[in-house]
């Protein structure tokens, strides 16, 4: 796994009167092993970029999972343990709790976060961890196969849905960002995809955002990435931009859900406002506590 | 780090009180009278356990609920889980950043964390896990038994992999236990279960209140943000089969270490014993009573009460009952333990089954009952 080239970690010497038009982020080791076309190598890039910038690298643990990107620890040169499948928002629940200094994300799936692991999403979620979710949603378990996950198109064929996804049996796209998004927990909720470079940088600031409102302890963040499989979708890697930039968008709008901090939340059934007449303002233990 | 005095298999190790008593070295006064499952937690406390995760479940809810007043109290880490599933994975993020966890359950929430724990032991991170068991299986009933035996000292999750068990039989007992299940969860880097059941759980007897405290280690693998040193990885996973069976065969080097330094078990009245009674936890205090009655009607009965289930004491059983008519497992379960009792005495002397199952205990005259049958059966060849 490690046999690669470290290409990130120095500097190239410039001639006299060369300027940088490209440079590796420090934080990433190791040129992937994804397929072509496949977007989970430009938001590793995005996250080592973000940490880069707002200088975390040396205070970040990245919670891992399982499916494609299980070998996200490979690439990023950050302190990273690995998690069950699906149970990435119950690791980072404890890595955060006990390091609360520390800047904690997950980096999950659609088949990891969207079926296996709604449980533990949801109730992180809710209990407003104070660690970031980044949720990348290409509509198919990759690793395994190609099969239909929650998030799969209603009519797209998988090699578990060959004549397409059919809602009467298996229900429609999950959305989990609207979902999310209602929970007080939530402090930001973005989706953003990676279906063109305008779009890329838009994913980027929403990273940025997402691991900002973590620094101010503000509860509770998710980054909800669109992404290309070429290979499950059984398209060229062109052909999976277009259909991100156009079917798959369509179903999932863009958007930031929730950024409580300005202000942007969708009507809740109980807001923390009323949660707050009845039991005055949370303290939560972080805020508290002497450090681990 | 403190640890233990390693024992020699054949010696036998009194850890606590004997079964039935509850810290008898100290004066009544000086005693406090504590529920099992909170003594458990409070002396988890002592130990430096950094952070709870839990799920109520009874009988083990106490445990739960004394946590989550006194964690927050102390300033460490309690959070109630929305499952077992999510609490041994949130044991599984503290373990790794370097915290000393405890996690408790019973029986059909130890089947969750079953995932959890093989991925622990696969990624060398340490926690305690108590089962105060339940009867089963299935959602079974909330009454005492001791139907995990299998679960805990064989297999519980998928994969190679083995887990130290300590079974105490006294509430004080277990509470020196918990201490030194935090011990050996860090001195080797495993997951530990202790093993304790629904009456040690409920039961509430005289402790001494002085829990002891274990010194904290500083391991040099945890997960705190690489700053100033490479990137550490907390993993299970390995890809290539070379790269996997090298992993295997270090991890299990490390049981074959575990069990040269951690047999423990204790013995009473086995000198001259002709039935050797072979019980652990509740079932061991009921085993005490029946050992003491049958000697009073003129059998020569002993008690070989194992404390860590895994490694079992298998050479010290062995020579015990080298010289005995017969032996009896006794168990709250349908003949679980007997199975490891078999294997130690390797037919050396006839090995029998006496068990309750359901939440229902074994009574010393059913015990003793069992004895006289074992006796009627054999012809003492093997005195």
């Amino acid at each position: 796994m490690t046999s690669q080239p470290q290409t990130g970690d120095q500097d190239v010497q410039l001639a006299e009167g060369g300027r940088t038009v490209y440079r590796r982020p420090l934080l990433l080791s190791n040129p992937t092993s994804y397929c072509p076309g496949c977007g989970h190598g430009i938001v590793h890039r995005l996250v080592a970029e973000v940490l880069e910038e707002l200088d975390l690298g040396h205070r970040t643990i990245l919670v891992g999972s399982v499916g494609c990107s299980v070998f996200a620890y490979d690439y990023l040169a950050l302190d990273a343990v690995e998690s069950p499948h699906g149970r990435a928002a119950a690791v980072a629940t404890g890595v955060k709790r006990y390091r609360p200094d520390k800047v904690v994300f997950t980096y999950q799936g659609d088949g990891d976060l969207a079926a296996i692991g709604t449980a533990e999403i949801i109730h992180a979620a809710a209990r407003g961890e104070r660690f970031t979710t980044i949720f990348v949603n290409n509509g198919i378990y990759g690793m395994t196969g190609g099969q239909m996950a929650p998030t799969t198109l209603v009519g797209q064929r998988t090699t578990s849905s060959p004549l397409g996804r059919n809602p009467a049996t298996t229900g429609y796209p999950l959305p989990v960002t609207e979902m999310l998004s209602l929970l007080p927990g939530v402090a930001y909720a973005a989706r953003v995809s990676v279906a063109s470079p305008m779009l890329v940088g838009k994913t980027k600031a929403a990273l940025k955002r997402a691991f900002e409102v973590q620094l101010e302890g503000r509860g509770f963040s998710l980054v909800e990435v669109l992404s290309t499989c070429p290979v499950g979708w059984g398209m060229t890697p062109t052909e999976a931009m277009e259909h991100l930039a156009t079917d798959v968008a369509a179903v999932y709008p863009l958007g930031t859900w929730v950024d409580r901090a300005k202000g942007v939340a969708p009507a809740m059934p109980l807001t923390m406002e009323a949660a707050k007449a009845v039991a005055g303002p949370a303290v939560h233990p972080a805020d508290t506590a002497p450090e681990a | 780090m403190t640890v233990a005095q390693p024992t020699r298999t054949t010696q036998p190790t009194l850890i606590a009180s004997p079964p039935g008593t509850g810290g008898e070295a100290s004066p009544l006064p000086q005693r406090i009278l504590m529920k099992g499952n909170e003594a458990m937690a409070e002396a988890a406390i002592a130990a430096g356990c950094d952070a709870y995760f839990g799920y109520p479940i009874t009988p083990q809810a106490e445990l739960l609920e004394w946590m989550a007043r006194r964690m927050p109290e102390e300033g460490r880490v309690f959070v109630q889980a929305e499952s077992e599933l999510a609490a041994i994975n949130m044991a599984l993020g503290a373990a790794a950043a370097g915290a000393r966890v405890l996690v408790s359950s019973s029986s059909p929430g130890i089947s969750l964390m079953a995932e959890g724990m093989s991925y622990m032991a696969g990624s060398r991170l340490p926690v305690v896990l108590i089962n105060v068991m339940r009867g089963g299986p299935g959602l079974g009933s909330i009454g005492a038994a001791q139907g995990d035996y299998l679960q805990a000292t064989k297999g519980h999750g998928h994969g190679d992999y083995r887990v130290p068990v300590l079974g105490p039989s006294s509430i004080a007992e277990a509470i020196d236990l918990v201490r030194e299940a935090f011990a050996i969860a860090e001195r080797y880097r495993t997951p530990v279960i202790l093993l304790a059941d629904g009456i040690l759980g409920q039961a509430m007897e005289p402790v001494s209140p002085n829990f002891e405290a274990l010194a904290p280690s500083t391991p040099d693998w945890t997960l705190d943000g690489a700053d100033g040193r490479e990137p550490r990885v907390v993993k299970s996973l390995h890809l290539r089969p070379e790269d996997l069976e090298r992993h295997d065969i270090a991890l299990q080097a490390v049981y074959e270490e575990i069990e040269a330094n951690e047999i423990r078990w204790a013995g009473e009245e086995l000198a001259d014993a002709e039935i050797i009674l072979v019980a652990y936890g509740t079932a061991a205090r009921v085993s005490r009573t029946a050992v003491q009655r049958a000697r009073a009607q003129g059998l020569r009965a002993g008690l070989f009460r194992p404390i860590s289930l895994w490694p079992f004491p298998a050479a010290a059983l062995r020579e015990a009952s080298a010289g005995a008519r017969a032996v009896v497992a006794v168990e709250m379960s349908a003949g679980q333990l007997v199975e490891d009792v078999r294997l130690a005495i390797e037919g050396k002397v006839p090995v029998f089954h006496h068990g309750r199952m359901g939440g229902m205990v074994p009574t010393p005259d059913g015990v003793v009952g069992a004895m006289r049958q074992a006796w009627a059966v054999t012809d003492g060849g093997a005195a």
